[in-house]
């Protein structure tokens, strides 16, 4: 049996293709995730899929899709103001959107006891993957990447000071949207992969572990999409080999990965 | 330093009727002031006088009403007025892996720094940088600072767009007493040495007392505005520090 064996199967192709363009695109995000403290925000925002999908039941739309993408940049862009004019802490706001939109989507879902149709999505199912999705990851990751290019310096310049960020005609309500926005877009093109249980590991915890050894951008970018891919990869294989469901499996890459390096970083004073 | 550019004193800058109000509070109403580059002018006041507040109108981070003018005086032109800010703090946890050059070049450059260096930038930054002898800290992180070396750091930034007027605001917490000697000394050199006026945020009465040019007292509105002899002696300013001073 040579190494390469499980590429032989169409659905561990599809599988291993979305591997390479959802973790270096959540590995490329957490970065700012972690560093604007919104750890929690991507959370929330996971679970308003549920609530998203719904609404789509309900209104019987055909593809839930759709109806959970709208919801969450509708959701993404609410939680964005209100946390900001809401004077109680961020946290506890956000927290009070995600029980309600949690509570609501699992409502409607459960009623007449079909919530089994719909579980799937809490741990997400990477094998089932086709090639028409994954054009739309390619397409998402393609708008990550020229958002991050042009539209980087500036959000790093609103997350360190607004104030000064407004004084040199940055437009702080806008990228603070955009970022929201997109945020929310990538959270649902991978949620039916991912799962929403572990979506939010998978933003959090590689760039997390690259802050714990990185001194500058750079490097937070770099180790932060590589611990991001390995953790990926390893986890398809493993989860193949071993058989066990694809995402939990990434997230406990990550997770080793995250105690290694805070275990560097204390030991080598970063 | 850089360069030598004397102040040419012909420069004002008039703010005219400024006026915030935020939801129903009215914060600063009819503010009416003017300064000349080549000087260092301290808003004293108590807590919730609205400095801050006055600070950020100027920067247009918020809304308000009555305009500022910046004019050459010896033709009467109007000019666009350039400005730099240097912020009470930046939003820097421990451990986040931002450098020096990261921040300014954030700010200041639109190559993006997650990708590369780019070495003009880079060079801009380090001249600035080595105007307040700070360019040893450019790879350093920045939430290793100190507190004065984040200041002469977000000094070095403040200048790099040759601002004609330079905002600061409460700059001086987290610095001890020889930071802050420190701090307005550099202050003092800067408005001798470069065109630009200084509007500074202050507590520290006694550092006010020997830097400053002119001192304006606010409370919502300005009540007294002069040298500093005026304004420590008028009865507006027992008014305000109810501790009574006695000043001549």
């Amino acid at each position: 049996m040579d190494g390469f064996s499980w590429l032989q199967y169409g659905f561990m192709k599809y599988a291993f293709l979305a591997v390479l363009i959802i973790t270096p695109l959540l590995g490329l995000m957490g970065t700012m995730i972690v560093n604007r403290k919104m750890a929690f925000f991507s959370d929330a925002l996971g679970h308003s899929a549920l609530t998203g999908i719904a609404i789509g039941v309900v209104l019987g739309v055909g593809n839930a899709d759709i109806s959970m993408m709208v919801f969450a940049v509708v959701f993404a862009l609410l939680l964005n103001q209100i946390s900001s004019k809401i004077s109680a802490s961020k946290d506890t706001v956000i927290s009070v959107f995600s029980s309600c939109s949690i509570a609501v989507g699992l409502a409607i879902l459960s009623r007449g006891g079909n919530f089994s149709k719909y579980s799937g999505i809490l741990v997400g199912d990477i094998l089932s993957i086709t090639p028409e999705e994954i054009i739309y990851l390619g397409l998402m990751f393609v708008v990550t990447m020229v958002f991050w290019l042009f539209g980087f310096n500036k959000l790093l310049a609103v997350s360190l000071n607004r104030t000064l960020a407004r004084s040199r005609h940055i437009s702080v309500f806008w990228m603070e949207n955009l970022f929201a926005v997109l945020t929310a877009l990538i959270v649902m093109v991978s949620i039916k992969w991912i799962g929403i249980l572990i979506i939010n590991a998978l933003l959090i915890l590689p760039a997390a572990a690259s802050g714990n050894i990185s001194e500058n951008m750079r490097e937070y970018h770099f180790f932060s999409i590589l611990f991001s891919m390995f953790s990926g990869i390893t986890g398809l294989l493993v989860s193949y080999y071993v058989n066990v469901a694809t995402g939990p499996a990434i997230v406990i890459f990550a997770s080793i990965i995250y105690f290694i390096t805070y275990w560097w970083g204390r030991r080598n004073h970063v | 330093m850089r360069k030598i550019i004397r102040p040419c004193g012909l420069h004002c800058i008039k703010i005219n009727h400024l006026g915030v109000t935020l939801g129903e509070q009215e914060i600063l109403k009819d503010i009416n002031l003017h300064f000349h580059c080549g000087s260092l002018n301290a808003v004293i006041g108590r807590n919730g006088a609205g400095k801050s507040t006055l600070i950020r109108a100027i920067l247009g981070d918020i809304p308000h009403t009555g305009n500022i003018e910046f004019k050459d005086r010896e033709n009467g032109q109007i000019q666009k007025l350039k400005m730099g800010y240097v912020p009470q703090s930046m939003n820097v946890e421990k451990q986040t892996p931002i450098s020096v050059y990261d921040m300014i070049a954030a700010y200041q450059s639109n190559v993006p720094v997650f990708l590369w260096k780019g070495k003009r930038i880079r060079q801009k930054i380090l001249e600035h940088l080595m105007i307040f002898e700070a360019d040893y800290l450019v790879d350093k992180q920045v939430c290793n600072l100190s507190g004065g070396e984040l200041q002469r750091v977000l000094l070095s930034m403040a200048l790099m767009d040759s601002p004609n007027l330079l905002l600061l605001d409460e700059p001086v917490s987290g610095i001890d007493q020889n930071g802050m000697e420190l701090f307005y000394q550099t202050i003092y050199k800067l408005k001798e040495h470069y065109d630009l006026a200084v509007i500074l945020i202050s507590h520290d009465l006694d550092y006010v007392k020997k830097y400053a040019d002119q001192v304006i007292l606010l409370d919502q509105s300005v009540r007294k505005q002069g040298s500093v002899k005026e304004v420590f002696g008028s009865p507006e300013f027992g008014q305000v520090f109810q501790y009574g001073r006695e000043e001549k």
